[in-house]
């Protein structure tokens, strides 16, 4: 098996956040958007654990995955309330309906 | 130098708290009058009125009355009461107060014009009672009295201009009184008019004697020299340092300090010209301005002043037209009182006039022409009132003679009994008047005396007065101004010494003191004499009657508005101008006159008769006071009592006794000779001679009776041009002056529209164009606020990119 570096696990991190950026930018669906923004975190995840494993040494790294995972919980849960209130409000979540804060 | 000066000294001064109460009293009676006089006649009746100004005369009188003991009980040297109220202004060297002052020629003055002013107030309510506006009358008369107070009691030139104002306001007020008819009106404005042109003088005088005082306008070289500064026993402060030598009160070494300087007040001016030791008299004497002595200048200018308000030639024009207003007004104003002032201004001033003899010349010389010029015009007017109002002119020549020769007193002894006699005559003329209907032409009167007796003997006692027979009072007066005149020798003309002028002025005044004689006999036979000829008889006199040809223009608006409007309101002068009027006038209101002449002349009420004969018995008993010293071996009376007043000594050629008696003879036979022909052509109305004279020389007698075309020549040499003038500016002013004003104004709104312009383009577009660029960046920058989330992380990843790929280029 080729030997796996750093570099693998970055390029993967990067695609990772590619495709979560991307997912928030265009999705109109607010859950969609929010499921972007998981693959955000994870990608940021995936670094943490990578620049731990060849750089620093420890478990420093994963512990702030740690914590980035149980944040992520906590954000799907708060973010899908407010999904939950702009569906209330506009009767659609779409994301482009939300644009009170033009006013 | 001679000079008898020297003995002088400052004038003693007391101050006395009551004075001002003289004015103030005919002051209070105009104002309540013109103010609520209306209401009080209406509510109370003419009577309220009348009471209200002859009270407040006769309290002015009582004042005077009372002045007049304390100064009497005064040593006469010291005879001076004064009253300072308070200062009026100061300005520089100038500096006036509201101050009176009575001297015995001011307290002569303050007795004859409240005297008779009462007396003629009391005639007015005789006179007037038919008048609807009876309180305007007698608040005018208040206030003419008033201002004459002011006039002669005034301590000071400011207050004495104001009271010579203010009595030409009066004047004017009361000459025009029935305004409704323009004849009068216009007479009104003429008096003004032309006392204008002679307060311009004073005023000019005034001003010249109040700089050469100051002295800083003096040529020499040696302006500030001590010569000008006063010596031992006067005094003054450091005047070096001071441009006007010295002013103010000073710190003195005798008792009464002398003020040197300028000075407006006639103590201060008396003092310090009078006191040798001051040098003022020298300086003012040896004075001269572009070449002409000063004092002449001024002499000369202030008389100016007294020629327009004593009707003097060539300013005389005024005083018969004045005859349009009210009677009693022309007794008061226009004989006794007011046109008096002008000579009381010289004999104020004596002290002044005595030093340049080149004005005390002209004053007499003008005195003596106008006695005689009036006089000529007197023989032939056929109003009663004209030839009173040319008598009155001549009388007045005979003043300034007086006071001009340098017999001060003798002309302000003049003023006097003219004061009474006159006023005598003018309020006989106004009984007449009355008791023929308002009329005034002496041919449609004639044997009034057996209607009216009281008025007749008065008339006739004040003919003697005037006309100088002796123990009438006329007979002093004149006499002594014209022994005077023959006696003086001082007199000069433009700085030539003229010996010869006094008596010069002597022959032209006993030709005058006949004609005056003659007019005024003839006026007493023509009125009072013969057959009753109102309402017919003069037919035939209207085809002889030179107007019907000679009628000038500016007489030929004939009828009165009054006399066809208002028959029963005539009132006195209603038929001022009657006989200017020619014989068109005549005609158109015969039928009005003949129906008033049907009735028979009455006596007038008793206010006018016993006036008349208070006035008659003072126009004999004021001969006491003035009994000459050729008789006596002593000064007359009046001599005695005005020597403190006036301080001047003239120089007079000496000569016997018996030669003044000689003199005196002479003035009666004058008054004699007049009185002769005058009975001789006039009596009873009978003699033919007066016809046939005027048919042989009805050339002449035309021109005299047209008063020498002196008016018509005023009128083309003075009115038209001015009118000229007046049309010229007219037409000047609407349109060089409105066209630059147009012009202007259309500049200004071209300016106007060109600075809107810019400030609608240029300012508001800048203001604008800030306002629309930012109105349309934040347009424009709107757009990019879209409110949606994805925009802004789109905005948040491209700032991101950004930044990374900064950090890679420029490291």
């Amino acid at each position: 098996m080729a030997n796996v570096t750093l570099s693998h696990f970055l390029v993967v991190g990067g695609l990772l956040f590619a495709l979560g950026l991307f997912t928030v930018l265009t999705r109109r669906n607010a859950v969609a958007v929010l499921m972007g923004v998981e693959l955000l975190l994870n990608a940021a995840n995936v670094n943490l654990v990578a620049f731990n494993h060849y750089v620093v040494g420890g478990i420093a790294g994963q512990t702030f995955t740690l914590f980035v995972i149980v944040l992520a919980a906590a954000e799907a849960a708060v973010g899908l309330a407010i999904v939950l209130s702009i569906f209330h409000t506009f009767k659609t979540i779409d994301v482009r309906a939300a644009d009170l804060m033009r006013e | 130098m001679e000079h008898p000066l020297n003995e002088l000294g400052p004038v003693v001064v007391h101050q006395v708290s009551y004075l001002w109460l003289i004015p103030l009293f005919p002051a209070v009676g105009a104002f309540v009058n013109s103010l609520f006089g209306i209401r009080l006649q209406r509510a109370l009746g003419k009577r309220a009125v009348h009471l209200i100004a002859i009270g407040m005369m006769a309290l002015s009188f009582a004042v005077a009355v009372r002045a007049f003991l304390e100064l009497y009980a005064l040593a006469p040297g010291e005879r001076f009461l004064s009253q300072t109220l308070w200062r009026m202004l100061t300005a520089g060297p100038l500096s006036f107060d509201l101050g009176f002052a009575l001297d015995p020629l001011s307290m002569m003055m303050v007795l004859i014009i409240t005297f008779i002013g009462t007396l003629i107030h009391v005639f007015s309510t005789g006179y007037m009672a038919d008048e609807p506006s009876y309180w305007r009358f007698f608040a005018y008369l208040n206030l003419f009295v008033f201002a004459m107070l002011l006039l002669v009691m005034g301590d000071n030139f400011a207050l004495m201009f104001f009271g010579w104002e203010g009595v030409g306001l009066a004047s004017y007020l009361l000459i025009s009184f029935w305004y409704t008819d323009v004849e009068k009106a216009k007479a009104g404005m003429k008096a003004f008019v032309v006392n204008r042109f002679g307060d311009f003088g004073f005023i000019l005088g005034l001003f010249l004697l109040f700089w050469t005082l100051g002295g800083v306008w003096e040529p020499r070289a040696d302006v500030r020299s001590l010569a000008y500064h006063p010596e031992i026993g006067t005094s003054a402060v450091a005047g070096a340092a001071n441009p006007f030598f010295a002013v103010g009160p000073k710190a003195s070494e005798g008792e009464h300090p002398v003020k040197i300087g300028p000075t407006l007040n006639f103590r201060e001016l008396r003092d310090q010209v009078v006191i040798e030791s001051t040098g003022v008299a020298e300086h003012l004497k040896h004075q001269r301005v572009w070449g002409f002595a000063l004092m002449a200048v001024v002499g000369i200018l202030l008389f100016v002043g007294a020629m327009g308000k004593s009707a003097q030639i060539p300013l005389y024009v005024w005083l018969p037209d004045a005859m349009a207003g009210p009677t009693p007004v022309s007794a008061l104003i226009h004989a006794a009182t007011m046109v008096t002032a002008g000579v009381y201004m010289v004999a104020r001033l004596s002290y002044l006039y005595a030093l340049s003899p080149t004005a005390m010349g002209w004053v007499a010389a003008i005195g003596g022409l106008t006695a005689f010029f009036a006089a000529t015009i007197g023989f032939f007017q056929y109003d009663i009132k004209k030839v009173l109002a040319y008598s009155t002119v001549s009388q007045l020549g005979f003043m300034f003679v007086g006071v001009g020769v340098g017999a001060f007193w003798a002309g302000t002894y003049h003023l006097l009994t003219h004061a009474f006699f006159k006023a005598c005559l003018f309020l006989g003329s106004g009984s007449v008047i009355l008791g023929c209907h308002h009329e005034q032409d002496m041919r449609q009167m004639g044997g009034l005396k057996k209607h009216m007796p009281i008025t007749a003997w008065t008339y006739l006692i004040a003919c003697w007065a005037i006309a100088g027979f002796p123990w009438a009072s006329g007979f002093y007066s004149k006499d002594e101004i014209l022994w005077k005149a023959f006696a003086a020798r001082d007199l000069a003309f433009l700085g030539h010494s003229t010996p010869w002028l006094g008596p010069a002025i002597f022959l032209l005044g006993i030709l005058t003191a006949t004609g005056t004689s003659f007019y005024m006999f003839r006026s007493y036979y023509m009125t009072f004499t013969g057959r009753y000829r109102g309402g017919a008889g003069h037919a035939e006199e209207h085809d002889e009657d030179p107007h019907s040809a000679h009628a000038a223009p500016h007489h030929a608006t004939a009828a009165h508005p009054q006399d066809n409007v208002d028959p029963n309101g005539g009132h006195g002068a209603a038929h001022g101008k009657k006989d200017d009027h020619g014989h068109g006038a005549h005609a158109a209101d015969a039928g009005h006159g003949h129906g008033h002449h049907g009735g028979t002349p009455h006596e007038s009420p008793l206010s006018i008769t016993a006036v008349l004969v208070v006035l008659a018995a003072g126009s004999v008993l004021a001969s006491l006071l003035g009994v000459p010293a050729a008789w006596t071996h002593h000064e007359p009376l009046l001599e005695r009592w005005l020597a403190p007043s006036l301080p001047a000594e003239v120089r007079f050629a000496e000569f016997p006794h018996s030669t003044e008696i000689l003199f005196q003879g002479l003035g009666v036979g004058a008054a004699v000779v007049g009185w002769f022909f005058a009975r001789l052509l006039f009596k009873d109305g009978r003699s033919r001679v007066p016809a046939d004279l005027k048919k042989r020389f009805f050339g002449f007698w035309t021109v005299v009776y047209n008063k020498y075309y002196v008016d018509e020549a005023y009128h083309a040499v003075v009115v038209r041009p001015s009118l000229f003038l007046a049309r010229f500016l007219f037409w000047f002013d609407q349109h060089v002056i409105d066209w630059l004003v147009n012009f202007a104004a259309w500049l200004g709104r071209l300016v106007a529209n060109i600075d809107g312009a810019i400030d609608t383009y240029v300012v508001d577009g800048a203001v604008n164009a800030v306002a629309g660029i930012t109105g349309e960046a934040g347009r424009a920058l709107r757009r990019i606020e879209t409110g949606r989330i994805t925009t802004y992380l789109y905005g948040l990843t491209l700032g991101s990119l950004l930044v990374v790929l900064f950090n890679f280029l420029f490291r």
